[in-house]
């Protein structure tokens, strides 16, 4: 087998056994991202001499016992919304183009702490707003498994870049299902904590109450290791959660006997293509073969959470966006005569359309006369989701729904209805508003060939759990046994 | 109708420095005066991804502030963000308090008229960062924009609009910064900006029981522009009304060279501040105990001072008044008696020749250059005889000037006084004999050539001689 073919815990097993060593690793790496990142194009920036470098430098490290993370000498990929110190993060846009952070971000640390390698900047949606990573201000990345579609989003770059081997994992950041959606049409496994499982210190905040940032990996393994490693309170983060430290490696048990699955039939309605209705309905029954017990209940509530999360996602927005002025760092006009001017013709040239419909958005629900009305209610609905969701996880271990209404589209069909591309958000924005941990994993391919993603939720810091769901399952079906993407042309 | 006629109301949003050692939001340091952009970091700088973090210190302060001034302390309170572009502010938006202010529902009490105290409520004080400053730029165009104050905490407080009279609002202002000087919450400095105050004026018939049309004057950092202000911005409200114009609710910026007040935006530019709670900041729950914790340890205040000053040192109560509004003056006092003992002695050269300098050099009371323990050694010269109060008032002088031991001083210019009673005699001697037509005078019964005789006699030994032993020695002479 490929060495990028490999997970990241089959690597560690590889460079325990000394069978690999960790500049081949990495070498191996850069080789198959000239091979692939023309098709795919899931870079902003790649990192391939620095990546070298810092492979051979580690390497002679822990060969001396100056370093000894687990999974020290792995490489990895970062979604360009997350700071990383003297390397540019752009957040996809013009704005911040040339922007380059004098700070890394908690998680990145936690990532170097460990002695991972930064293979690249992966592209997003500009400032993660968007559903099809075509709204970046740079390049429109391909769906490997098709490279006329698009990968999902925001993350679309990290789940590309995990899906065509480009980078054995990549963090992802996830608003509205930005980690869950792409991994979904990529047919990889995206990971949204519980908000304030990670600290969200250096990630270019859009909606700070829902933003959080998670793994997009090859299998539900990975997916626990990264967690592992980027979980935790961090006193930068007012909003992190100071809570044990857990190894979620441990609870990959593959048992699910026993454990009661919810389905909330709203998730199944009209608007779910009939052929990711029909995987999801296979998936339901391989988890009753394996013992857990399913039962369909009714989580009213559901058809509201896409409103409420476009107002409360676009005020946050409207306000976390304010900084980008002009005047300190960023993007400036070179066309002004007044202070109006340079903001005004800095937010218009920097911004682009996606960014600044969601400013205005925000910037009119927060408006005195309208904030009642939208904001404030939003708030309320907001919780009646919590709490519908609390009753539900007092009957259930974790709830199953599909990631998205559809498989990967093609480019260019949706990118100029934005109210179309808001719905692919539908079965995943309500787990931000809650709160709550959820993952997607593939659950099998359409006629087309192209990935499904099944969604489990779990309650808050029900991680363990969630990840056993999804790891028992994968360890019965198989997925990336039987189906890899064909970069079909 | 005329100005008589009317009744002028006040109300007053203070805004002080607190005096952390630290930024609300992240570590750097709050101090006044560094080189532009200095005290800063990716957090105060609004870096893209940088996160807020409360330091807990501002909520202390702000609680005392509360509990110093009456307020009921909230359980639970929270931050929002005001919305808003300007250069200074770097992330767009200035995080407050909105609607769950820590302190609500206070009040001073001020001398009123006729002797009677006079309750200013307060509506309550919140906490929330301040912004930074632009500097015009002195090598081309534009503005320069520095950061160092951005992130230093302040508490607003709001009054109700229970001020009548420019001399009140006057009084509270002083009220308001000798509790926060007392608590050790602000240096209170009005001129670096640590505390300053938008007044709301508006003005109605006497008797009535509506408001009028309230125009507000920001960012007022003197108490004598103040008090102009007010009174010119009263006067040219009521003129618009006897006119039978409108008053329009707006913001002025009062000008002190010109002496008016001016129109700062128009009416397009109403600011619509988008208030919302945070995201990215917890609720602030504060416990009993907390709250209990920091009223039992509370500093003394002025009232209990003054109370002191007049029961324990003999004061009379204008003059216990005048030393405790400033805690700076009060300390001084304090410190300055227990090295002397002479608590009248060192009341009257504060309030008295320290204040007038004072007034002179529109200083405030931080602004004394000198030690209490110069003020001390002076008054314990004049006890001993050393210097006469003549030559005192120019130690002082000296000590605004150039503050040294005052022993040093009087040495180094010679001002040590005459008391030897063979020098003193040989100038009457030499006075005398230099002016025989104030002797002829004085014996025909004129007192006042006694004076003058005095007056030469100071003049020959530059005020150095001892009055008293002039005056005895000579009527002896004159005998």
């Amino acid at each position: 087998m490929e060495i990028t073919e490999l997970t990241v815990h089959e690597l560690k097993e590889k460079l325990d056994k000394k069978e690999l060593t960790i500049t081949q690793i990495t070498k191996a790496y850069v080789d198959r991202m000239k091979e692939k990142e023309n098709d795919v194009q899931a870079f902003v920036n790649t990192l391939e001499k620095e990546a070298l470098e810092k492979a051979e430098d580690i390497e002679n490290k822990v060969k001396n016992g100056e370093m000894q993370g687990e999974y020290v000498g792995i490489p990895i990929g970062i979604k360009d919304n997350i700071c990383t110190k003297g390397v540019k993060t752009t957040c996809s846009s013009k704005m911040l183009e040339n922007f380059v952070a004098p700070y890394d971000a908690t998680v990145v640390e936690r990532l170097n702490e460990e002695g991972l390698i930064n293979l690249g900047k992966l592209n997003m949606d500009e400032f993660a707003m968007g559903a099809s990573t075509e709204y970046s201000a740079f390049k429109k990345t391909r769906n490997p498994w098709n490279l006329n579609t698009v990968p999902g989003g925001s993350s679309g770059g990290s789940a590309a870049a995990v899906a065509s081997n480009m980078v054995p994992w990549a963090l992802g950041s996830d608003t509205g299902g930005s980690i869950r959606q792409p991994a979904s049409f990529c047919g990889v496994v995206g990971l949204k904590p519980t908000y304030s499982l990670v600290s969200r210190y250096g990630l270019v905040a859009f909606a700070s109450s829902l933003d959080q940032i998670g793994p997009i990996t090859k299998d539900v393994e990975d997916s626990a290791i990264l967690l592992n490693i980027i979980a935790g309170h961090d006193r930068r983060d007012t909003t992190s959660e100071n809570i044990e430290k857990k190894d979620y490696t441990k609870a990959l048990k593959n048992d699910v006997k026993g454990m009661k699955i919810g389905i909330p039939k709203e998730y199944f309605g009209e608007g779910i293509n009939s052929e990711v209705k029909e995987k999801l309905y296979e998936a339901i029954e391989k988890y009753k073969e394996l013992g857990a017990e399913v039962e369909e209940f009714s989580l009213d509530i559901a058809d509201y959470a896409l409103a409420t999360y476009y107002i409360i996602a676009c005020a946050e927005a409207s306000s976390n966006l304010g900084r980008f002025d002009g005047i300190r760092y960023g993007y400036r006009t070179k066309n002004f005569t007044s202070l109006k001017d340079i903001y005004r013709n800095s937010r218009s040239e920097g911004f682009g359309a996606e960014v600044k419909r969601r400013i205005i958005l925000g910037t009119y629900v927060l408006s005195s006369g309208y904030y009642d009305a939208y904001y404030k209610k939003a708030q309320q609905v907001r919780t009646l989701v919590k709490k519908e969701f609390d009753k539900a996880f007092e009957k259930y271990d974790v709830l199953l729904t599909p990631t998205s209404p559809n498989v990967a589209f093609e480019i260019g069909t949706k990118s100029n209805n934005p109210l179309e591309m808001y719905l692919a958000d539908i079965c995943t924005v309500s787990v931000n508003i809650a709160g709550l941990p959820g993952i997607s994993i593939p659950c099998g391919v359409n006629s087309e060939g192209m990935p499904i993603g099944m969604q489990l939720i779990g309650p808050k810091f029900g991680e363990e759990n969630l990840l056993n769901a999804a790891y028992t399952y994968e360890q019965a079906v198989k997925f990336r046994e039987k189906y890899k993407p064909e970069f079909k042309k | 109708m005329a100005k008589e006629d009317y009744e002028m109301v006040m109300g007053l949003e203070v805004h002080a420095e607190l005096s952390t050692k630290t930024k609300i939001f992240c570590s750097c340091p709050t101090e006044f005066g560094a080189e532009p952009n200095k005290h800063t970091c990716p957090i105060c700088m609004a870096m893209p991804g940088t996160l807020p973090v409360l330091n807990e210190k501002v909520v202390e302060y702000a609680v005392k502030a509360g509990l110093a001034t009456n307020c009921e302390i909230s359980r639970n309170s929270k931050n929002d963000r005001k919305n808003y572009f300007y250069p200074d502010l770097p992330k767009s938006y200035q995080i407050s308090q909105f609607d769950m202010p820590l302190c609500e529902h206070g009040y001073v009490e001020i001398d009123g008229e006729n002797g009677e105290k006079k309750k200013i409520r307060l509506t309550r004080i919140h906490i929330e960062e301040d912004a930074g400053k632009l500097n015009h730029n002195e090598f081309g165009g534009g503005s320069l924009v520095d950061l160092n104050r951005a992130g230093v905490p302040l508490i607003e407080i709001v009054s109700e609009p229970d001020l009548r009279s420019p001399e009140e609002v006057d009084k509270y202002l002083r009220k308001i910064k000798s509790i926060l000087e007392y608590i050790e919450v602000s240096d209170c400095k009005m001129q670096e900006g640590s505390l300053r105050a938008d007044v709301n004026v508006s003005v109605r018939k006497k008797g009535a029981t509506e408001f009028g049309t309230r125009t507000e004057m920001k960012n007022m950092n003197s108490f004598r522009s103040i008090v102009r202000a007010i009174e010119y911005e009263a006067e040219r409200q009521i003129e618009v009304i006897e006119d039978g114009g409108k008053i329009e609710q707006e913001t002025l910026r009062w000008d002190d060279v010109s002496g008016r007040t001016f129109s700062m935006r128009d009416k397009e530019d109403a600011q619509d501040y988008r208030y919302f709670p945070d995201p990215d900041l917890v609720a602030i729950r504060l416990s009993d105990e907390y709250i209990e914790n920091i009223k039992n340890n509370l500093p003394e205040l002025p009232e209990s001072r003054r109370a002191r000053y007049i029961s324990e040192y003999n004061l009379t109560e204008k003059d216990s008044n005048l030393l405790t509004a400033s805690k700076y003056l009060s300390n001084m006092f304090e410190d300055a008696e227990k090295i002397c003992k002479e608590p009248k002695a060192v009341a009257n050269w504060l309030l008295s020749d320290v204040s007038r300098i004072l007034n002179e050099k529109e200083l405030e009371p931080e602004s004394i250059p000198f030690t209490a323990e110069q003020l001390a050694k002076m008054i314990i010269l004049i006890n001993k005889g050393t210097i006469s109060s003549a030559i005192a008032k120019k130690v002082l002088e000296e000590l605004f000037e150039n503050p040294k031991d005052p022993e040093e001083i009087i040495k180094e210019k010679g001002w040590i006084q005459i008391s030897d009673e063979g020098a003193i005699k040989e100038v009457v001697l030499k006075i005398l004999e230099a002016n025989p037509q104030s002797i002829a005078d004085y014996k025909a019964g004129k007192d006042r050539a006694l004076g003058f005789l005095v007056g030469q006699a100071m003049k020959e030994t530059k005020g150095k001689a001892n009055p008293q032993m002039l005056n005895k020695m000579f009527l002896e002479e004159l005998k």
